[in-house]
């Protein structure tokens, strides 16, 4: 992909201006991962209602890439069915963001809100749900991711 | 246009990779030397030419292309000693690089002379390699790590030195000659001078200085030096720890194994002589003979000259660079007080952001924390990008950089 086609002005906004940045007291889900290779931080908290998600917040310091998409991510699955996010595949988000063919070093910067995401519904299906078999699957699931 | 110091065209025309293009038809400027350097034709030959016609391995066999090989190998440590002016071949030893040196002293002297409640000194500048280890020894021990601080110029606070010093506490204090990411050259001898008066060892971080500055081991009158060969146009997997003779007879080994033996019994084993204590099994000898031919290179265009290239090099940067709106740059104005690598960060854009963009336009540089997470803190960022010149690089490449880096602003709408 050229620079011309990563960083649009969508990209540029949400880096800039970051939709759901912040913390949620007390959250249902809580979950940070940081990418070691460029040192990229972010943490995500979600609160979860009658099976959906009710609030989700981020926050971090990284690369556009990885702060846009991040900003993204929370927009995608804010009020949405816990189901439905469960199911969120690695291309439903990198079609969200416009950036199908980013190169293997900077897909890390983009996927790694995702990784966060399904890390922490790994956490909460093993310590909230105690759905053993769900969770194995996501544990698969995001060791795949990258 | 080229620099007064060096003939660049000779040179580039040493470096094969520098005809490639990337990005289908950009040619490469690579500015990434800080991390490792190009090599230049003399050396890929070397190491190709030991394959070809004298690979074997060393020291024991008596057939002729051992002898051959044997030599070679024995030879660059002549070339290393005289290199940086070491007093005895035997104080140098091979590694891998400067990581496994310091590594080599944190084990080999560290455990038998530091104790609980001694303290190690070394700078808000370093490498994880340099930083790393010491943590390592000081949990182990029992004994405390302490910080000479960074200055708003970039330059080492030498007071906190003095400070940790009178406390009596101090075993040693390690530092690196030139920071990675500052390009700060150390005031080494007036360090080590303050440190002898009060019999304390020193460790220096060679591995941005050997490359790039005259390096005198007898005037610095330290104890460890590290350094490592990719990084001056070596093959990467050999570097060099030189130490004093008297410590290394009194260190124990750091692998035990072949070739670090005199005698060995059922439960009891006797060490070889100096260095080959410290090069237990078979060895890089490939890359080693290949990092003379670095050596020689860098002999033949003297290291005054390398130095008064980079120095016009990365004055001529600096100037084009302060000039940009929106940039911050780190380290020393004054070139003088350092070497060829420049930090920076260009407004709001995220170093990784920067290099992805430059990349498409044929340039290498490095962006992120450079190994320097304790730095990062101090300079409050949590990374730069870097670029870093040696002796192939020109003021055009300089150009096309800013240019690239002009056309990023562009992008992100600065
Ligand atoms: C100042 C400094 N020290 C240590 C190292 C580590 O060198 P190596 O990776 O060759 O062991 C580097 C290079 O990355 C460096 O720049």
């Amino acid at each position: 992909m050229s620079s011309a086609d990563i960083y649009r002005e969508i990209i540029l906004d949400y880096y800039r201006n970051p939709r759901n940045y912040g913390k949620i007291p007390d959250p249902d889900i809580s979950q940070r991962d940081s990418n070691p290779l460029c040192g990229d931080e972010l943490e995500m908290h979600i609160n979860i209602k009658d099976d959906k998600v009710a609030d989700v917040k981020f926050t971090g310091k990284g690369c556009a890439i990885s702060q846009a998409s991040a900003s993204m991510l929370t927009e995608l699955i804010m009020g949405k069915d816990f189901e439905y996010v469960k199911k969120l595949a690695k291309e439903d988000i990198l079609d969200n963001l416009g950036l199908q063919n980013l190169g293997p070093a900077r897909i890390k910067c983009a996927l790694l809100s995702f990784k966060v995401l399904k890390t922490g519904i790994y956490s909460y299906l093993v310590d909230k749900l105690k759905d053993t078999a769900s969770a194995d699957k996501m544990k698969e699931e995001v060791s795949g991711i990258y | 246009m080229q620099t007064s110091f060096i003939n660049i065209e000779s040179i580039r025309n040493d470096f094969p990779i520098l005809k490639r293009k990337v990005h289908k038809d950009k040619a490469l400027v690579y500015l990434d030397n800080a991390a490792t350097t190009q090599k230049p034709i003399q050396v890929i030959n070397a190491i190709s030419n030991y394959y070809l016609t004298y690979n074997s391995n060393i020291h024991r066999a008596v057939h002729e292309l051992a002898e051959e090989a044997t030599l070679a190998y024995e030879t660059t440590r002549d070339k290393i000693a005289k290199f940086i002016n070491a007093k005895n071949r035997e104080e140098i030893v091979f590694v891998r690089g400067t990581t496994e040196a310091i590594n080599l002293v944190a084990y080999a002297w560290g455990r038998q002379n530091i104790d609980k409640d001694d303290i190690i000194v070394t700078t808000e500048y370093e490498h994880h390699s340099n930083i790393v280890p010491w943590q390592l020894l000081a949990k182990e021990k029992g004994a405390k790590l302490e910080y000479i601080g960074v200055d708003d110029n970039g330059e080492l606070i030498l007071d906190h030195l003095d400070k940790y010093l009178q406390t009596g506490k101090v075993k040693l204090v390690a530092f690196s000659q030139m920071s990675n990411v500052l390009g700060t050259i150390t005031d080494s001898e007036e360090i080590v001078k303050r440190c002898k008066k009060y019999g304390v060892r020193v460790l220096i971080d060679g591995a941005q200085s050997v490359p790039h500055l005259k390096v005198d081991l007898q005037k610095l009158d330290c104890d460890f030096f590290a350094f490592s060969a990719h990084k001056m146009l070596g093959p990467t997997g050999v570097g060099v720890l030189w130490a004093r003779k008297e410590l290394l007879q009194n260190m124990v080994p750091f692998n035990g194994g072949g070739d670090m033996i005199r005698e060995v019994h059922k439960y009891e084993t006797t060490w070889n002589d100096l260095p080959y204590k410290f090069e237990a099994g078979t060895p890089n000898i490939a890359d080693v003979i290949g990092f003379a031919a670095a050596l020689d290179y860098l002999d033949k265009i003297g290291m005054d000259k390398v130095r008064e290239h980079e120095m016009e090099l990365t004055k001529y940067a600096l100037d084009k660079l302060s000039q940009m709106k929106g940039i911050i740059l780190y380290g020393p104005k004054d070139v003088t007080k350092r070497g060829g690598v420049i930090s920076f960060n260009l407004g709001d854009i995220h170093p990784h952001d920067l290099a992805t963009i430059i990349d498409e336009d044929g340039i290498a540089i490095r962006s992120g924390h450079h190994c320097a997470q304790v730095l990062m803190e101090r300079l409050d960022v949590s990374a730069t990008s870097r670029a870093s010149f040696y002796i192939y690089n020109t003021k055009e490449e300089v150009d096309v950089f800013v240019k690239s880096l002009n056309r990023a602003k562009e992008l992100f709408k600065l």
